[in-house]
């Protein structure tokens, strides 16, 4: 990051650890991701007489959640863009946009989950909508975690503005938002529209 | 069973009734009660609290690693006592001293305990004590991280132990494989501690693998380039990038089997459509990298011991490190092996057996290289060197076992038997806790500031190698006979008991070895004047750690060192470059101490606790408590303090003067 704050040596290497260590867990999340995908893939079929991917998924409403959450990430770009400028009310204003879209995703992912239970699709139904559910709802859990740690990284850029620390906590943030966008992609490839198809 | 809001599934009926789990319970409270009244009497917390629980030291936490996975070693050891008598007498009309179900339970727990807490424990251990020191660096790259780690990996380990008083331990062993492991099949709550021992020590290591990783890539001394690494650290980028990527698959597994069990869910049961099949993939596409995970750092620690033995430097650099990475790769390819019985088909079998004997090759490049290494050098035979020569024969019989097995239709033949019980037992015993008991030797001058007894060290060697070749030479040959593993019983008529007596007595020589090594340190302690290492380099050492002075300083190193090429302390005793310049000490800045790790290790527990009795109230608030701690230490500022560089000018003359050292 080029900014007005003069940066060390020390800054910058205390940067690049961060930096690494947290793409690493990134990756170690996706490893645990690609566990549940391919769980998925195999119990996919395991139906035992209930609902099936095509009759449980509904596409349009699929398509509103991705539309959701990738704007969610757009609002997190405009975030990180408004704090290299160091302008805090834009950069709170951005947050709270990417906090609205991401908690408008999670209704209606939790929406959608209580309509399947409702309907006698719980996840107890079945290994497909076990796996169905464990999937999806890894990816809602951290989804809601980003929202936690995006708030309390609002409350402490209140608080302390623009030290070298925040910055660099929303910079791993915006990593982790946009890693579960990318995972979100995959969940509406594989499991949405393979499911309609 | 009944559920009550408050204590869950918890009822009088959950404590131990047998004499023997009486026995264990006894004990383990006992031992804890006698230590805590020992601390109290000798007004011990305040310090231990102060310079220990709560430090972010790395040495420090590496001791404590180390008490940990040596009181657990004691515990899965007392296991083994009692397996090893049951096998010896359970036979024909006798019934030995444990019943069926209690001896499932001492083999599930004595193989999840050894490798989640023992071994897994004391790399850990070694990894902190000394990789910093052999990077040229002062700490580990996230300290409060590798805190919350240690106290992640105790918190597994305490609820493993109060399954001995509270309830039972799992009966469907180490691995519980489906349908034995579902609510099915398995009732009461010893799959629930297996699991959640499991899966929080597990987070512990997951997390500890990325702040390694980090630690290698991110913290060398200037001018160490990656080829110019001591093989320590190299072992310890391969093993680490492997939990990176290896245990998030466990987390997922045992997340899984849990919903399961707890809320009803189809992933691996019998019935809804659940695959079992799915669960022996995944749990082994995790297990075979573990493998992997705790010899590579051994490996390395076995390359430091042999040339600095030697005399020389390790032979085949270049070769080590593309055999380390051969390894690291080949090792996701080889998880059939563990149940080619297990329906896969021919063409599948075969690709994986040929994997199987391939992955041998990198391993047998490192044998040769120790032994070049070796060739024509000035051996020194030193208590790790011994441990080096038992390595490395047993290692290599071990080895070729296994090749055996990788074999399919040989496999058909061996597949649970007791040869294979012997081959995974060489390689763990002989391979990963022989070159970890070599790195405690080779480096405990560094951290404790004297050498551990050499006589006591040699008895202990020579009881362990001939106990293991006793306990588990029968053991091989009782395979071929055609016994399986996790007998509680057998038909006189076989003539097996005899191997099994044989064996059983080798245990006896093993813990023989194992008190000796503690007598060792004892001794070791009360003769500390004797043994005081006053130079820094006892061993006449290779790399950087030995360049400063024994113990190790809190800030490692007083200047950063400046590295010209490989085995850098080495060159620079010899008249090469020197270490660092004369300009004067800088100040240090460390972190602080912070109770935050203890604190999550202990709502991990609670909440751990809570998940196996569904006690759900304590499980939220444990995981609550959990991030809450998190939180706090995300928005703490000023976790860092400053060691001046006058204090450390006067440290390192003090240190110095005491060690004839150039100043």
């Amino acid at each position: 990051m080029t900014g007005p704050t003069l940066m060390t040596p020390e800054m910058r290497a205390e940067d690049s650890k961060a930096v690494f260590g947290f793409f690493t867990y990134l990756m170690t999340d996706f490893v645990l991701f690609a566990a549940l995908f391919a769980t998925y893939a195999v119990l996919r079929s395991g139906t035992f007489g209930g609902a099936a991917p095509a009759s449980v998924f509904n596409a349009p409403f699929a398509l509103l959640e991705t539309l959701i959450l990738l704007s969610s990430s757009f609002a997190c770009g405009l975030a990180l863009l408004a704090a290299r400028r160091e302008n805090l009310r834009n950069t709170l204003l951005a947050l709270s946009a990417t906090f609205v879209l991401g908690a408008a995703f999670l209704a209606l992912e939790l929406s959608e989950f209580s309509r399947l239970v409702a309907s006698g699709a719980g996840p107890a139904r079945s290994a497909f909508l076990s796996s169905y559910f464990t999937l999806v709802g890894t990816h809602g859990l951290h989804v809601a975690l980003g929202l936690i740690w995006m708030s309390a990284l609002a409350l402490s850029l209140r608080m302390r503005g623009f030290t070298r620390g925040n910055l660099r906590k929303l910079a791993l943030w915006s990593l982790f938002w946009h890693f579960l966008d990318i995972i979100w992609i995959f969940i509406f490839t594989i499991v949405y529209l393979f499911g309609i198809i | 069973m009944t559920h009550s809001m408050l204590f869950g599934t918890l009822s009088w009926s959950v404590f131990p009734t047998n004499v023997v789990a009486i026995g264990g319970g006894v004990i383990l409270v006992g031992g804890v009660l006698a230590v805590a009244g020992l601390a109290t009497y000798f007004r011990l917390w305040k310090y231990l609290w102060r310079e220990w629980l709560t430090s972010l030291d790395p040495k420090k936490i590496g001791v404590m690693y180390l008490v940990v996975s040596a009181v657990m070693l004691a515990r899965g050891g007392a296991d083994v006592i009692l397996m090893r008598i049951q096998q010896a007498t359970s036979v024909g009309a006798h019934a030995g001293i444990v019943s069926a179900s209690h001896f499932q339970q001492l083999f599930s727990a004595h193989g999840s305990i050894m490798i989640f807490f023992v071994a897994m424990g004391f790399m850990f251990g070694l990894i902190n004590l000394v990789l910093p020191l052999l990077l040229g660096t002062r700490d580990v790259a996230f300290p409060f991280l590798n805190s919350a780690s240690f106290w992640l990996f105790v918190a597994g380990a305490g609820l493993v132990n109060l399954s001995l008083i509270i309830g039972d331990f799992s009966t469907a062993g180490w691995l519980s494989y489906p349908p034995l492991s579902e609510l099915a099949y398995s009732p009461g709550s010893g799959v629930d501690y297996w699991i959640w021992a499991l899966q929080i020590g597990g987070i512990g290591s997951l997390l500890s693998g990325v702040n390694f990783l980090t630690t290698v890539a991110r913290l060398r001394a200037t001018g160490m380039t990656w080829m110019r690494m001591p093989m320590f650290a190299w072992t310890v980028a391969g093993s680490m990038s492997l939990v990176a990527f290896a245990f998030p698959v466990l987390t997922v597994t045992l997340a899984l089997l849990w919903l399961d069990r707890t809320l009803g869910m189809h992933f691996f049961t019998a019935g809804g459509g659940g695959n079992m099949m799915m669960y022996v993939n995944l749990i082994w596409s995790w297990g075979h990298p573990e493998v992997y995970i705790l010899i590579l750092p051994a490996f390395g620690v076995f390359s430091e011991v042999v040339a600095c033995f030697s005399g020389k430097k390790l032979a085949g650099y270049a070769s080590m490190v593309i055999s380390i990475w051969g390894i690291v790769f080949l090792s996701w390819l080889v998880w059939l092996h563990h149940f080619f019985t297990m329906g896969a088909g021919a063409d599948v079998n075969a690709f994986f057996g040929i994997m199987t004997m391939i992955i041998a090759v990198p391993t047998g490049v490192k044998i040769f290289n120790w032994l070049a290494t070796m060739y024509r050098g000035r051996i020194r035979f030193a208590t790790p060197m011994l441990w080096f020569m038992g390595f490395v024969v047993l290692f290599t019989l071990g080895g070729v076992a296994g090749v055996v097995m990788a074999e399919p239709p040989a496999d058909y033949q061996l597949h649970n038997s007791l040869f294979l019980v012997a081959h995974f037992h060489t390689m763990i015993v002989s391979g990963v806790l022989f070159g970890y008991f070599a790195g405690i030797t080779y480096w405990f001058p560094k951290i404790f500031g004297f050498r551990l007894d050499e006589k006591l060290g040699a008895a202990a060697f020579w009881f362990w190698t001939t106990g293991f070749i006793l306990a588990f030479g029968p053991l091989y040959v009782l395979g071929l006979m055609g016994a399986t593993r996790r007998l509680d019983h057998y038909a006189a008529g076989l003539g097996w008991q005899p191997m099994f007596i044989v064996a059983g007595i080798g245990a006896a020589l093993v813990m023989i070895g194992f008190a000796l090594q503690v007598a060792q340190v004892v001794r070791s302690i009360r003769m500390r004047e004797t043994l005081r290492d006053t130079t820094g380099d006892p061993w006449g050492g290779r790399t950087l750690e030995w360049s400063v002075p024994s113990p190790a300083p809190e800030y490692n190193f007083a200047r950063l060192p400046l590295v010209h090429g490989r085995d850098p302390f080495w060159s620079a005793k010899h008249g090469g470059a020197e270490l660092w310049g004369h300009e004067p000490y800088e100040d240090v800045r460390v972190p602080k101490n912070s109770s935050l790790g203890v604190l999550i290790g202990a709502f991990a527990l609670l909440l751990g606790f809570g998940a196996v009795w569904h006690i759900w109230w304590l499980a939220a608030l444990g995981l609550l408590g959990a991030v809450a701690c998190v939180f706090v230490r995300a928005f703490s500022e000023n976790t860092e303090r400053t060691i001046s560089g006058e204090r450390i000018a006067h440290l390192e003359a003090a240190a110095r003067r005491h060690a004839a050292l150039p100043v």
